[in-house]
């Protein structure tokens, strides 16, 4: 169990690319971190700096107090779950599992305890003979967690541990893995790009874009408060509406010629803005709300998702199932404390 | 993965079962056929290592069993010829089973060590050094023969087991194709080993040996085979009747004819034979991890 300071870390690949352009935020003691953000972002590279695979250009990385830029990766006291598991094939699974172990020197029969405890923990007994190459994907998993227990490392990092199980399986397993981490209390970083994944494991959510990150905060906190354009179309499904707006008199802003909508803001009018609405915190109304052509509309079940148009601007509302929901006029309310607005161009939150 | 590329390509749909039945027998035909022409001139050397060699100066190689096989078994195995009376069959064969063994070890484990240099460090003319060592594919023993004769001569190594293993270990064969395994082992798994806290040792001898091991038998077979096989080499190296090989020692026997001595035929084909059986018998005990070596990569 252990605290992460990443200081300033940079990493520029050999061939010139810069992958990571200073990451600089402390993981607590005991914290569950998620790293999101689209593919090649820099989420990998990254963990990978953490977890010793890949050189530090600039910056400095402490575990626990300890500044360990030029430890090797076996000596950083971590443990990998890796996308494609990466068991040794030729070796039972409770080989696979004290072979960490074995190498550090830890007497067999203490290695027998170790194995056959986060075997119980994993549900893994009656595997502990097979190969990895009779177990099924999920056990496989487990098998890679179970590699990761059985050392009680200050930290474990996870590499898309889940995306390569199906929709069902992947529910279970990250709920157990957070159980896991919440019972064992150790600090973990966790790469995934799914947002679902995110939001439901993390304690705090960093959300990488193209080698910066955008924001660092609680679940909640980036999705009421995304910190950017980026940040709030990349987490929640579907995700949040943006239009082009300008801003008017009396905190209102305007979205088109006639439509004006109240949303609190104190800015300069006419100023060029990005108007933010998540989809579920608009509600639809008989009348006197602004109009919304609705095009398509797309039943899932629990709810359903209108698409049409604002202002002349792609946009969707998301209505509870028993809402009655047609195409063609329809009229939305919103709410001002909904809103989200964020300055043109950069797209930073005002 | 390959593991059907062995497998011939499935015939669905035959309308009618005439036709089935008479591709069975043409396949059948063709395949029988084959075998034989493959066959036959061993099952003639084996008819023939029956008979009195007055019989077979007579008449030739003959498909007719005779009554001299034990003799002849007896005089292949155990007695000698030559000048220096120490090349008994037994001795040819423990000779030519430490080449094919010393060869094929040697190779595998100089292969191995090479292209495990190769792919996982980071050496500064790591491709120039691995063209290089692929010419030498171009080069085989038979085309440097004089100069290597003239180092292992050099060396005092003439007669040694030494001398007729070291100069033909020296190729890429291995080298390349545990180059190429080692290439498609995935990287997650070095990756994975390094944070368990293997060494660059470990990691060879814990995960990459145990993972090649279909890769060694297929590799195993080849160059056993190859080097049981040489000719040309031991003869120009060993010149000690107690180095000869299987190999190159049959020769030895039909071209004595001392006085009035017949050349010892049937001798000859029975140790023919022998030399034929070692090879077979590896290929048909590893058939099965020599194909799949080859196409499967268990990974
Ligand atoms: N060895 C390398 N040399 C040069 N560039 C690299 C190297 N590895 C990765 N990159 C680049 O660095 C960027 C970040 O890669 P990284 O693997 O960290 O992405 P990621 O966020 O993990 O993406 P994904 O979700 O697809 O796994 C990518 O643009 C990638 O092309
Ligand atoms: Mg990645």
């Amino acid at each position: 169990m252990a605290s992460v300071i990443l200081n300033n870390l940079k990493k520029t690949y050999p061939n010139g690319f810069q992958a990571v352009h200073g990451a600089d935020f402390t993981i607590r003691d005991g914290e569950f971190i998620v790293l999101v953000g689209p593919s090649g972002c820099g989420k990998s590279t990254l963990l990978r700096m953490i977890a010793g695979l890949e050189d530090i250009s600039e910056g400095t990385l402490s575990i626990d107090g300890q500044v360990v830029n030029t430890i090797d990766p076996a000596d950083r006291d971590i443990a990998m779950v890796f996308q494609n598991y990466a068991l040794y094939p030729h070796m039972s699974v409770a080989k696979n599992m004290a072979y960490g172990l074995k190498n550090r020197k830890i007497s067999k029969a203490e290695i027998e305890k170790l194995v056959a405890r986060a075997a119980q923990v994993l549900n893994l007994t009656e595997m502990l003979d097979r190969k990895p190459s009779q177990l099924s994907g999920g056990q496989r998993q487990r098998v890679a967690m179970g590699r990761a227990i059985v050392r009680n490392p200050k930290l474990f990092l996870f590499d898309e541990p889940l995306s390569n199980l199906d929709a069902k399986l992947r529910g279970q397993m990250r709920i157990e893995i957070r159980r896991l981490q919440r019972e064992l209390g150790v600090t973990s970083v966790y790469v995934t790009h799914d947002q679902v994944e995110a939001m439901t494991m993390a304690d705090r959510i960093v959300v990488l874009n193209g080698g910066r990150i955008e924001q660092i905060g609680t679940p909640a906190e980036i999705y009421h408060r995304p910190a950017s354009t980026f940040v709030a179309s990349f987490m929640g499904a579907p995700p949040m509406n943006l239009l082009a707006a300008t801003a008017a008199e009396n905190g209102a802003v305007s979205l088109g010629q006639d439509i004006q909508v109240a949303a609190g803001a104190d800015l300069a009018a006419g100023r060029k803005v990005t108007f933010g609405l998540r989809p579920e915190d608009v509600a639809l109304v008989a009348e006197g709300g602004i109009p919304f052509d609705v095009q398509i509309v797309e039943e899932l079940g629990a709810n359903r998702l209108l698409h049409g148009q604002v202002a002349a601007q792609p946009f969707t509302v998301s209505v509870p199932k028993d809402n009655p929901a047609t195409t063609g006029r329809n009229q939305l309310l919103v709410r001002p404390e909904t809103v989200h607005l964020f300055a043109d161009g950069v797209g930073a939150r005002i | 993965m390959m593991t059907d590329t062995l497998t011939e390509t499935p015939t669905l749909v035959q309308p009618k079962a005439p036709l089935l039945r008479w591709r069975v027998i043409t396949d059948h035909a063709v395949l029988i056929v084959g075998a034989l022409f493959m066959l036959m001139p061993l099952v003639l050397v084996f008819t023939t290592a029956s008979l009195p060699d007055a019989e077979i100066v007579k008449h030739g190689l003959q498909l007719r069993i005779g009554d001299q096989l034990d003799d002849n078994f007896t005089k292949a195995m155990f007695e000698t010829s030559g000048f220096t009376d120490a090349n008994s069959g037994l001795v040819m064969l423990k000779n030519s089973m430490i080449l094919g063994v010393g060869f094929a070890v040697g190779k595998i484990v100089l292969g191995m060590m090479a292209a495990y240099a190769l792919v996982y460090f980071r050496l500064r003319f790591a491709l120039f050094a691995f063209w290089v060592i692929f010419t030498t594919l171009l080069l085989p023993l038979e085309v440097r023969i004089l100069p290597s004769y003239e180092v292992i001569q050099g060396l005092g190594l003439m007669n040694t087991y030494t001398g007729l293993i070291v100069p033909l270990i020296a190729s890429a064969t291995a080298t390349f194709f545990f180059r190429q395994f080692f290439r498609s082992v995935p990287e997650e798994l070095v990756e994975a080993a390094r944070i368990d806290g293997a060494g660059p040792l470990k990691f060879f001898i814990d995960i990459l040996v145990p993972l090649s091991r279909t890769m060694i038998a297929a590799m195993f077979i080849i160059m056993f085979v190859y080097g049981w096989n040489q000719y040309l080499w031991p003869t120009m190296i060993t010149t000690d009747e107690g180095m000869f090989t299987l190999v190159r020692g049959i020769k030895q026997i039909t071209q004595v004819l001392e006085g009035t001595n017949l050349p010892e035929y049937g001798r000859a084909n029975l140790l023919a034979i022998i030399a034929v059986l070692p090879p077979v018998a590896i290929v048909v005990f590893f058939q099965s991890w020599f194909v799949k070596g080859l196409t499967d990569s268990d990974k």
